[in-house]
């Protein structure tokens, strides 16, 4: 029952890991030294950009790869499996933790870092991490818990009445989702008697039909929770905008997305027979979340709130790829989360800046922006093209690869949703955009120059991976080939497909 | 068999968890999200076989288990959960009392500062 070992190269599966969790323990050690807290995590924080991109290199040169914990053999050890999807979404993950770290240098107060935001920021980059790169259900259950209790203790690290209210709604619903979760997961285990992802699916083909397509749809209601899927989207309004601009970029940029990322692991690899039976339901959930998620963004005066109704539309078009299973659709679907990873938390950054710069939160009381900071004003309009789907920005593409797999399967129900959402967003943009910046003529003061600095770099980086979309479009097509046929992922766990 | 009768208490305890989830006063919810998590720890029993079974354990000179043995795996699982369910109720416990001192209000419609009710129209012109 038990292999040989691991090779050191092997490691690098669960480098990033590691590293968070050593670094997150450490920092919590170093408590006291309030001066050492930043430089220890940027540390941390690069050293696990460095792994997640020779785990991406290898993992795209020469496919996935495993690591099964304390050599028992699959599937009864349990293995992290790093497959294209993982480990992309490991690497932008680590990207935004890192541009976010650098953020909150300009406004993040001593008593936030003697209570502990350093590692808590590492232990919610473990456990999204974690998320990414496993290969076993109960674990991603393990990692979604982790993630959600550094995000409770980010949301409520300055214990504000608003931060409280938030924390509430969004701890009590987030918990429901999980052990959702956890009920599904144990219905598989009795279903199928494996819990190891490579597994369940040699399993699944063989399991009844029945009792998997209602494992699905618990799946569905839990992950749809986690990742504000209409209609049980309301805790993120609710939350997202209390706590401070950096921590709502860390949230907006990674948690929904984790939430998607596992619904498209269930449902597109491991449940495939089960999806196309809940297709209907699939269908009226990612449509109404990408159509609803930008109405409701044009009719809300808060700024960073309208931004997190930009966040559930994303969420829905990246769902659109779901109902259909087309691999173009699918394909479009992974580089859409990439995409919306990077550029949500750099417009949740961008409104921390309006925020400073104007001392309001609600777009009714700001104005004039434009004259005072017009580099902040380009930053702007860029990210809300971006999101809209403009090109040469990065939103085109995956749109566009959405957009060539629904031509293909004359899917128009979902290619109007996928239009509609983007001229909703582009309405909703361009009236926050008018109403913030370009109204009247009030003088502003400028914003921090370090947190400006930030935010107009992660949206350099955003407009060049826009202008040579080449290597994303490369690595989401692998991983979408292989999200779809898992042969190549059954292989590396050591298992016949 | 007794499964039936697990699967029937199961039931028990996520409908019970489902009222008190759906209450305003955030101490019952408090209390339908412990109900809630036990009923899926039972649930996890009982969906990794139930039977009367000697433990787990590989008789002296042998190499494998004997035929009927209590299936180890749920047990861990459940362990696993118990201890990240209580970690979580313990925080939102305090998170509850702390919004109680804070807020006044242990009702969900009497917080109403993250979604403030009666704001006026978002603005019609450019």
């Amino acid at each position: 029952m038990t292999g040989t070992g691991a090779s050191l190269a092997d490691w690098v599966v669960i480098a990033p890991l590691l590293l968070c969790l050593i670094g997150g323990a450490l920092l919590i050690v170093l408590r006291g030294l309030v001066k050492v807290q930043v430089w220890v995590c940027l540390a941390v924080i690069v050293l696990v950009i460095a792994g997640d991109v020779a785990l991406f290199l290898r993992v795209f040169a020469e496919g996935p790869l495993t690591m099964t914990m304390g050599n028992w053999l699959p599937p009864f050890g349990i293995s992290f499996t790093a497959d294209t999807t993982g480990a992309g979404f490991a690497l932008a993950s680590a990207f935004v933790t890192l541009c976010v770290v650098l953020y909150m240098q300009s406004d993040t107060p001593e008593g936030a870092v003697r209570d502990g935001v350093y590692p808590l920021v590492l232990l919610l980059l473990a456990g999204v991490s974690g998320s990414f790169l496993t290969g076993d259900l109960f674990n991603l259950y393990v990692w979604f818990e982790l993630m959600l209790i550094a995000s409770f203790g980010l949301m409520v690290l300055a214990g504000k009445p608003l931060q409280l209210d938030a924390a509430v709604k969004y701890g009590v619903l987030n918990f429901v989702g999980t052990t959702l979760f956890l009920m599904g997961l144990g219905l598989l285990y009795g279903a199928l008697g494996t819990l190891n992802m490579a597994d369940i699916v040699g399993a699944a083909r063989n399991g009844d039909a029945a009792a998997l397509t209602a494992i699905a749809a618990l799946f569905v209601l839990a992950f749809g929770i986690k990742s504000a899927t209409f209609p049980v989207n309301a805790w993120l309004p609710a939350s997202y905008h209390a706590p401070p601009p950096a921590i709502s970029a860390l949230m907006g940029g990674l948690l929904t997305k984790v939430g998607a990322y596992a619904l498209l692991r269930t449902l597109l690899m491991l449940l495939p027979e089960a999806r196309e039976t809940l297709a209907p339901v699939l269908m009226a959930v990612a449509v109404s979340t990408a159509v609803l998620g930008p109405l409701s963004a044009i009719a809300e005066t808060h700024l960073r709130r309208s931004i997190g109704f930009l966040l559930i539309g994303g969420v829905g078009v990246m769902l659109l790829c779901l109902p259909s299973g087309d691999i173009s659709a699918a394909t479009g679907g992974l580089s859409y989360g990439f995409h919306a990873m990077l550029t949500f938390a750099a417009l949740y950054m961008a409104c921390g800046l309006v925020e400073r710069a104007t001392g309001q939160v609600d777009t009714r009381q700001m104005r004039g922006l434009y004259a005072a900071n017009s580099l902040l004003s380009l930053v702007f309009i860029v990210l809300l093209l971006t999101v809209a789907g403009i090109p040469p920005f990065l939103g085109f593409w995956p749109k566009l690869l959405l957009l060539q797999g629904f031509v293909g399967i004359g899917d128009w129900l979902s290619l109007g949703a996928l239009l509609l959402n983007a001229l909703l967003t582009l309405i909703a943009g361009s009236r926050l955009w008018s109403h913030v910046f370009w109204r009247g003529t009030d003088q502003a003061v400028a914003p921090p120059a370090g947190a400006m600095a930030v935010t107009a770099l992660l949206t350099l980086v955003i407009v060049a991976a826009g202008l040579a979309p080449g290597l994303m479009v490369a690595a989401a097509q692998l991983a979408a080939a292989d999200m779809l046929n898992p042969a190549r992922y059954i292989a590396s766990v050591g298992l016949s497909p | 068999m007794i499964e039936p009768v697990f699967a029937v208490l199961v039931g028990i305890f996520v409908a019970a968890a489902a009222y008190l989830l759906l209450s305003r006063a955030l101490v019952r919810v408090l209390l339908g999200l412990v109900l809630l998590g036990n009923g899926v720890n039972l649930l996890i029993l009982v969906a990794g076989r139930l039977t009367r079974a000697v433990p787990p354990i590989v008789p002296a000179g042998s190499e494998v288990l004997p035929a009927t043995v209590a299936n180890p795996l749920p047990q861990a699982l459940i362990l696993t959960a118990i201890v990240i369910g209580f970690a979580m109720f313990a925080f939102l416990g305090v998170l509850v009392f702390r919004a109680y001192q804070e807020i006044d209000a242990d009702h969900s419609d009497r917080m109403r500062l993250t979604e403030p009710e009666g704001e006026p129209q978002p603005p019609l012109e450019y």
